[in-house]
């Protein structure tokens, strides 16, 4: 394996263990400081108990989500050095801004609610994680603008031997980014709601607090549910963009090869890249991959065929992860509205199947979320700018294969290791159950 | 304006920010690494941690914004001191990970011997970046072998971990060590309280010894191995700034001797910053030397962004990094105060 393949590889790896943590703090701070805002609003102790419960659920993951991300911000100038220099002038802007805006406050303010019960008022202290979560919220739009650049590129000219910046309202504009952040931030309420809908339904099966997890899987099947929703919405805008400035990677994940006006879409197919053919199609429907694609049952379908060979990305892995997230997608719509109709009923917990399924599927949404990623970033292959700069052009001149290859193993020792720990540890929380007895943090409360 | 304000500006910001995560960290690293020698049970070494506990993270955050200034402001730069340096910035990022982690981790299990493991943690992800960053810096100020050529956008880099090591970056970083070890040692007598503060009070009167005589060796070797002094001829007023760091590290002795520790880590801060403002106006206009090749020097000049791009980022710090301050001080105000045994004891929130 070559410097690029092994850089290719650690950045997936820290990327997408990155990702276990991210989708679950944008999705989980925003709905602990919605559980203690309505502890502020009705005085209901029940909401402070679900805020302590679900919050130390938060920081548990928060802790691995904020060391993984400080190897993301330096792995550009460590592995991908001549990216850097690159587009650093258009690219580095927005890592910069998002560490000023978002992080700075997101950190402090999380310390703040870790450590200020007893030294806030009520209301200062809600405060508090509010503003960790539009912190967290914040910064994933800066750096899903950034990416949105990488795919596609506005705003720049070539000019200095790099692509410089000549429209930053063009960057932070790019509806690219938007529909990205939206469909992101969305996937990761989806997510936090289908995990609170999880440890619920495990405590509901063994009829611990039953008071305490109806109420919070109540809550969270509604959030599942709008959020599911806004989620498949906002990736049928993602693949109308996508069709549009990258028909190579919209070719792979329908598996595409000829192209066609009035396409239709094959629900089972299995792409074979050698022979640019698939070998096995059934279910047709006709006309809906035009439907979906431009909105319109007739547009015309760019096919896998007309781009060059070596500017097609790997068809197989891109096809698989989107459907596979599409049908996970799916999935949970439905799911979550089942949630919300049967958790209206008086006899919920006596939906014991429906309880197990969904302690089996807190992962569904975790695996869309990554399988996401790859259709996004194996999906630009071999670009890393799209249309502008090649992966393999990227990577840094002066780091040898030895060298990424250690790193790398260290990563993966070190990540495994810690992210063992971790979910060990959410799970033994999560196992735990609701702390009984809150008076110490009720009585000093509102004495500052 | 003309493109070099800008690029002057950014020179400063960049010092700055570094300057203040030393500053913030610091104290973190020191009472990290030093804890096994001040705290002698398990409460003890609790309270230590949360002395710490609400403010690292935001801490922290000054090295990445440092970070991405260096990528926003001077892409070329951010990209070869990362990719030339790899190993030994690895291997800091695995440190700053464990240590991330080892203040939650630690707290969540009750068990003597999965505490004391991520005590060994806490202290090696400690000191390893103490040590690290201070080989860094030095070899940045001495220059590293690497062979830029611009014009042509061809860079090149024949140094090694190993060569990293040599006698001008070890002083750095025993000087960075020692220079954490007493600002922890004054930020734990300022906030705790009984045996623990007796001891890190008595700690930092021990180490302001060593500390002043590495600091002093510094202050000399680096005149035949750097060219940092260059920039101080030049212009004498600037002399004044290693001047201020001198007479803080001497007023920290004082201060300690007065049994003023608020001013003695006060003034320990102020060491720091000037310490790491003199390495910096020694290098300007160079971001990093190169030590084969003058031409192939990084300066602020060949390695910054396009003028609308430093413009932008100078509008954002000018508005934000005022607010970030206003947050920080209000959060240093709202935690201060001692942390006692009992503190920790009584509070289930308490790592
Ligand atoms: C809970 C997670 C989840 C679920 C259920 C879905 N997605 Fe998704 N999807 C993501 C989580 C995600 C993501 C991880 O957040 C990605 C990766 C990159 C991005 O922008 O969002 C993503 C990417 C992504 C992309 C590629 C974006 C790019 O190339 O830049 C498309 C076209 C879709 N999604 C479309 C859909 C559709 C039509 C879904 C049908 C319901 C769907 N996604 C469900
Ligand atoms: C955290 C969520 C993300 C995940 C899980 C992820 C995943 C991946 C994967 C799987 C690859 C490897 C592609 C290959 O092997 O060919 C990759 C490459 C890359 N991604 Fe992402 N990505 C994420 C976010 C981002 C963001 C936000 C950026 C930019 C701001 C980015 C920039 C890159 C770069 C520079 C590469 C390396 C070059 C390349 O292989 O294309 N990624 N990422
Ligand atoms: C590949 C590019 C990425 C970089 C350079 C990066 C950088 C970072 C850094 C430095 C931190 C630590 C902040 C701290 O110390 O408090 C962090 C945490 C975080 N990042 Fe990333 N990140 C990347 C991908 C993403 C993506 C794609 C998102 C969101 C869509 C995201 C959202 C977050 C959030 C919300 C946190 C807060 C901690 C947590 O989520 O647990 N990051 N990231």
């Amino acid at each position: 394996m070559n410097v690029v393949t092994l850089s290719q590889l650690q950045f997936a790896a820290t990327g997408m263990f990155h990702w276990i943590f991210v989708p679950l703090t944008l999705g989980l701070s925003i709905m602990t400081a919605w559980m203690e805002t309505k502890y502020v609003t009705t005085g209901d102790e029940m909401w402070l108990r679900m805020t302590k419960f679900w919050g130390k659920l938060f920081l548990i993951n928060f802790a691995l989500g904020v060391v993984t991300g400080i190897t993301m911000e330096f792995q550009f100038g460590l592995n991908w050095s001549e990216y850097s220099r690159f587009v650093g002038d258009i690219f580095g802007a927005p890592l910069a801004i998002e560490a000023t805006v978002a992080f700075f406050l997101e950190s402090v303010f999380i310390g703040v609610w870790i450590f200020g019960w007893n030294k806030l008022s009520k209301k200062v202290h809600a405060l508090s994680i509010w503003l960790t979560a539009i912190a967290s919220n914040v910064s994933a739009l800066v750096i899903l603008l950034a990416n949105a650049w990488m795919q596609k590129p506005v705003g720049y000219v070539i000019r200095n031997g790099r692509a410089e910046m000549s429209d930053f309202g063009a960057v932070l504009t790019n509806s690219y980014g938007w529909i990205k952040f939206t469909h992101t931030a969305l996937s990761g309420y989806a997510l936090a709601a289908f995990l609170i809908m999880g440890v619920s339904a495990w405590h509901l099966l063994r009829n611990n607090e039953s008071d305490f997890f109806t109420r919070s899987f109540r809550m969270a099947a509604v959030w599942a549910f709008v959020a599911s929703m806004g989620v498949a919405f906002t990736g049928d805008l993602h693949a109308v963009v996508i069709s549009e400035h990258q028909p190579a990677k919209f070719a792979a994940m329908e598996s595409q090869w000829e192209t066609k006006k009035g396409a239709g879409m094959h629900l089972l197919l299995v792409p074979d890249a050698a022979h640019e053919r698939n070998s096995l199609e059934l279910l047709y429907i006709p006309n809906v991959l035009s439907l979906l694609a431009h909105h319109d049952p007739n547009a015309q379908i760019t096919g896998m065929k007309t781009v060059p060979a070596d500017l097609r990305p790997p068809v197989l892995p891109t096809f698989l992860s989107f459907r596979v997230m599409v049908g996970l997608g799916t999935f949970m719509i439905l799911a979550s509205l089942v949630g919300i109709i049967l958790s209206r009923k008086a006899d919920f917990t006596d939906s014991r199947l429906f309880l197990k399924i969904m302690v089996f599927a807190i992962p569904a949404p975790y695996i869309a979320q990554q399988l996401g990623w790859l259709v996004s970033e194996l999906g630009r292959q071999p670009w890393i700018v799209y249309g502008v700069m090649k992966t393999a052009d990227a990577v840094s001149k002066s780091i040898s294969t030895t060298q990424v290859a250690l790193s790398l193993l260290g990563f993966t020792v070190l990540y495994g290791v810690l992210g063992a720990i971790d979910i060990y540890l959410l799970v033994k929380y999560a196992k735990k159950g609701p702390d009984k007895d809150l008076t110490s943090i009720i009585n000093v409360q509102g004495r500052a | 304006m003309d493109i070099s304000v800008f690029q002057i500006i950014w020179f400063v910001l960049w010092g700055v920010l570094w300057a203040v995560y030393f500053m913030l960290d610091g104290f973190v690293f020191g009472s990290g690494f030093m804890a096994t020698f001040l705290a002698k049970n398990d409460t003890e070494k609790r309270v230590l941690i949360n002395t710490v506990g609400p403010v690292w993270d935001g801490n922290e955050v000054w090295l990445v914004t440092a970070g991405g200034a260096t990528f926003a402001a001077f892409p070329t730069t951010y990209a070869l001191m990362f990719s030339n340096l790899y190993s030994a910035l690895v291997l800091l990022l695995f440190a700053l990970i464990v240590r991330g982690v080892s203040f939650e981790f630690r707290a969540k299990i009750d068990s003597p011997v999965w505490r004391r493991s991520w005590d060994m943690a806490i202290m090696v992800s400690s000191f390893l970046p103490a040590l690290l960053f201070g080989v860094a810096f030095g070899n940045i100020f001495k220059g590293i072998p690497m062979k830029n050529d611009f014009a042509a956008i061809n860079f090149s880099y024949d140094g090694t971990l190993i060569g990293l090591l040599n006698p001008y970056g070890l002083l750095t970083g025993v000087l960075f060590v020692l220079l954490f070890a007493v600002h922890g040692s004054l930020y734990a007598a300022i906030k705790t309280t009984g045996d623990l503060r007796k001891r890190s009070e008595e700690m930092s009167n021990k180490l302001w010894i060593p500390l002043l005589v590495v600091a002093v060796a510094f202050l000399g070797y680096t005149y035949p191995a750097t060219k940092l002094y260059d920039n101080f001829f030049k212009a004498p007023v600037f002399l004044l700034i290693p001047v201020i760091a001198v007479v803080s590290l001497i007023l920290v002795k004082v201060f300690i001797a007065k049994s003023s520790f608020h001013k003695a880590f006060l003034f320990s801060c102020l060491t720091i910053v000037f310490v790491v403002f003199t390495g910096v106006t020694g290098l300007f206009p160079n971001l990093i030397p190169s030590s084969i090749d003058p031409a192939s020097n990084l300066t602020i000049f060949n390695s910054s962004s396009s003028l609308l791009t430093l413009k932008i980022m100078t509008v954002v710090a000018g508005i934000f990094v005022p607010i970030v301050i206003c947050y920080k001080i209000w959060v240093y105000r709202l935690f201060r105060g001692r942390v006692s045994d009992g503190d920790v004891l009584e509070n289930p929130d308490a790592y």
